[in-house]
């Protein structure tokens, strides 16, 4: 099967030639960090997790949002996703890598990566979180592999792979648990001491995850043979609909307990994301286009003629994707380290070169996503003629 | 001792083939001596049950604070980020910030105990300059969260930090309620004016903080801030009754740092 | 075509796996990148590849050593165990002292030292480039050591820049 990623037509090694470009220019960068120290980016101490961090965060999101097409083909028979669990699958691996590689962007001794593994720490969420993720990348490239080189072979797929996939499910939930419980744990930040972080980060992966495989499906069926099908497509919608208007309610639960226990150094942080506090607050545009955009999304998610109209549609996930980045990818992480424990004010901007090395990383993502997703059609289109 | 002789021949058998006179060794080395080797603390090395110190706000001055601080990062080689060796290592007031380590620093009241102040609190406290630095917590949520054991408890109550160990991940960072820990995000030793040569450097990427001078207590000596505190500080064992810190305790009311976190601090202030 | 587990094919059911012929596809690209990928796995043994490296001559001539009497010039453990182990005994050491706190490594003999690389060995061994140096250049090794603890060469120099 692998074969398929070496053919294609101009658009494609064209698409692959800018993303590898990308990766170079992120690779400069790295190895600039990686001599002289995290220093290149906009963290400090005050703010010691920052853009890596929260890519990661949202990227997990993605990742796990893959269960929502493999969920209703398997436990329901749900069978027009059959169609389209090899794409969640597929963009499940591509998202994890990035999470994997977003990771390591981020730690001050790369070299001593394998520490985690030498000392293994039960007790460090980090430890686990190591797990879940490494078991959910390799998971869904056997079960994507596995499952799609059978449809090519026109055989049914092992019964191994099926047992695997009932592990998946499940597994995809723990992915985004175990990342919220690397936050929702800390004494002393009171932004993240939520019980609700969890659901909410569900949620919100379970509206972007499936908007985000919206756009692919019909970047799909504009460029291939392979139509992921209307019907496929409508109900990633519902979907979609469903968890962001669950995101918003969480996160006005969220609200509520914050503000009407009027505990200070619970609403500290909601005031310097959504109001500034001294006279700080850059994240203050975006967080109210975030939250505004998301219910402007919900609205126009809930009226039909909008939801099946494939056009309005596409506009309305692309809201949602940018606007559930900006509250995962922008403000959850900051937030919760401003202002610091000591309830000193500094503010967080990442720097340039920590864009590029960012991108560097989507840019690898996206490289992986193509071919994988070049693969699938490709097997796809021949299946089908 | 670890090495195991098995171990050993494999070790020399390998700097043979490097043509170290590895084959030498293997002659000249009883089997059996290796089972010897040993550690120990050092003889004269101060022990407790559970270190802690005590800081008496009534006898400390802003002066007097700024020699501890100073003390203990002259003898920890801290970085002072704000006045580099070289002109050529400066950085901008902004990163000074970001980029700053700290061991053994000041706050004013409110930040040291956020949440404690309120609009007619005594006049001294708006004056006063509170030392602050890891508080050795009995319960630390940073050794519960470090992936790798690199920071950890010893079982006399000092939170340690094992330089070799740490792959610079930060969540010690995220979790310390107290703002106790530092990261390297450049390169230290360009900003060392005073290098003192008995104590190691760190390197970019990892984190550290106060480790209550263990490098001065295995020598039988008291924590650097201490020595110079003209007894504003107190370090001393809380298992022992008789010792100056229990004393303290028991004759003054104390407060601790955001005690109901409930990560347990071992530094008690004196107001 | 869905694969829900109970469909047939025109063969019947749960058809054979297609027969693909027996040759290399892509034969250039493979060969290629094999080639490429040989290359960058052997690049340290090309980097290396005709370099002169002097033979390794660890000197033991510092003024602390020729300071003490000719029978006194021992290491914590034999010269043959020391080169063969040192660098398992120092890891010993740093997890000891780190970890542990035990600061005192008890030698084969019963003797005292203290556990320390920058306060005991590089006190006799202050000549960094031409002891450890020697051997570590001539096996290609960088042990990381220096990044954080002090070396006696340079400690001197910023010792006497100090005053």
């Amino acid at each position: 099967m692998l074969e398929q990623a070496f053919t294609g037509s101009k658009k494609y090694f064209g698409l692959l030639a800018g993303l590898g470009f990308l990766i170079g220019l992120g690779a400069l960068g790295y190895y600039q960090q990686l001599t002289t120290g995290l220093g290149i980016t906009g963290m400090g101490r005050d703010v010691s997790w920052g853009f890596y961090i929260a890519q990661f965060t949202y990227l997990v999101g993605v990742a796990a949002s893959g269960v929502m097409v493999v969920l209703p083909y398997y436990l329901h028979d749900y069978k027009a996703f059959g169609r389209i669990t090899i794409l969640g699958e597929f963009l499940a691996v591509a998202a994890v890598s990035m999470c994997l590689l977003f990771i390591v962007a981020d730690l001050g001794r790369p070299d001593r990566l394998f520490n985690i593994i030498k000392y293994p720490t039960p007790g460090s969420v980090l430890f686990w979180d190591m797990v879940v993720l490494n078991g959910y990348l390799l998971l869904n490239i056997i079960i994507g592999w596995n499952v799609l080189e059978a449809e090519r072979n026109d055989t049914k797929y092992k019964k191994w792979v099926k047992f695997l996939i009932y592990v998946s499910i499940p597994w995809a939930i723990s992915i985004h648990t175990v990342t919220a419980f690397l936050y929702a744990g800390l004494p002393g930040r009171g932004f993240w001491l939520t019980a609700v972080m969890a659901p909410r980060f569900l949620s919100s992966a379970f509206a972007a995850g499936p908007a985000l495989l919206i756009l692919l499906c019909l970047i799909v069926r504009n460029n291939t043979k392979f139509d992921p099908g209307r019907e496929q497509i409508q109900t990633l919608a519902k979907i979609v609909t469903y968890a962001i208007i669950v995101n918003i309610f969480l996160f006005f639960c969220e609200i509520f307990t914050v503000f009407y226990s009027q505990i200070p150094d619970h609403m500290i942080h909601f005031k310097y994301l959504f109001l500034g506090v001294e006279g700080k607050g850059q994240l203050v545009p975006f967080m109210w286009f975030s939250l505004l955009g998301m219910i402007v999304a919900a609205i126009a998610m809930v009226n039909p003629k909008i939801r099946q109209n494939e056009n309005t549609l596409a506009w309305a996930c692309g809201l949602i994707i940018i606007t559930t980045y900006i509250d995962k990818g922008l403000g959850l992480i900051s937030a919760g380290f401003i202002p610091n424990p000591l309830e000193h004010i500094t503010e967080y901007w990442p720097t340039g070169l920590e864009a590029m090395i960012t991108l560097g990383i989507w840019a690898t993502g996206f490289f992986i996503l193509t071919v994988l997703f070049k693969i699938a059609v490709a097997i796809k289109e021949e299946v089908r003629a | 001792m670890s090495i195991k002789r098995r171990e050993f021949l494999r070790l020399a058998g390998l700097s043979t083939l490097l043509g170290l006179g590895g084959k030498a060794a293997f002659e000249l080395i009883a089997p059996g001596q290796l089972d010897a080797q040993t550690y120990a603390p050092e003889s004269h090395a101060l022990k407790a049950k559970r270190w802690a110190m005590v800081v008496d706000m009534r006898k400390l001055d802003e002066k007097t604070a700024a020699k501890c601080v100073q003390a203990c990062h002259v003898a920890h080689n801290v970085p002072d980020i704000a006045n580099p060796t070289t002109p050529a290592a400066a950085v901008s007031p902004e990163d000074q910030v970001r980029f700053r380590i700290k061991w053994l620093w000041t706050e004013d009241y409110h930040n040291a105990f956020p949440g404690e102040e309120h609009e007619n609190v005594q006049e001294k406290l708006h004056h006063m300059k509170f030392l602050v630095l890891c508080n050795h917590c009995d319960n630390p949520p940073c050794v519960r969260v470090c992936p790798t054991q690199a920071t950890f408890r010893r079982p006399d109550g000092m939170v340690m930090m094992d330089m070799h160990r740490c792959i610079g991940c930060r969540y010690c960072m995220a979790a310390c309620p107290f703002g106790a820990r530092s990261f390297n995000w450049k390169d230290p030793r360009p900003f060392i004016k005073n290098v003192n040569l008995e104590y190691p450097t760190r390197e970019i990427g990892v984190v550290e903080k106060c480790t209550f001078c263990d490098e001065r207590v295995s020598k039988g000596q008291m924590p650097a801030c201490v020595e110079v505190s003209n007894g504003a500080l107190t370090f001393g064992d809380l298992g022992d009754p008789k010792s100056k810190v229990r004393e303290l305790l028991r004759a003054n009311f104390t407060i601790r740092r955001k005690a109901h976190l409930g990560t347990l601090p071992q530094v008690y202030y004196i107001v | 075509m869905e694969h829900n587990g109970n469909y047939k094919n025109e063969f019947g059911w749960f058809a054979d796996k297609p027969k693909v012929p027996r040759k290399l596809f892509h034969a250039k690209a493979v060969v290629g990148g094999l080639l490429i990928f040989l290359v960058l796995v052997t690049a340290p043994l090309w980097r290396n590849l005709g370099k002169v490296v002097p033979a390794p001559d660890p000197k033991l001539n510092t003024q602390a050593i020729l300071a003490l009497p000719e029978k006194d010039r021992v290491c914590v453990e034999d010269t043959a165990f020391m080169k063969a182990n040192h660098m398992r005994l120092l890891v010993d050491w740093r997890d000891e002292v780190v970890r542990n706190g035990n600061r005192d490594y008890i030698n084969s003999k019963g003797k005292r030292h203290l556990a320390s690389l920058s306060n005991n060995c590089m006190e006799c061994h202050s000549n960094k480039s031409q002891f450890c140096d020697q051997c570590h250049n001539y096996v290609a090794v960088a042990p990381n050591c220096w990044g954080c603890h002090w070396e006696k060469e340079k400690k001197q120099v910023a010792q006497t820049e100090a005053k």
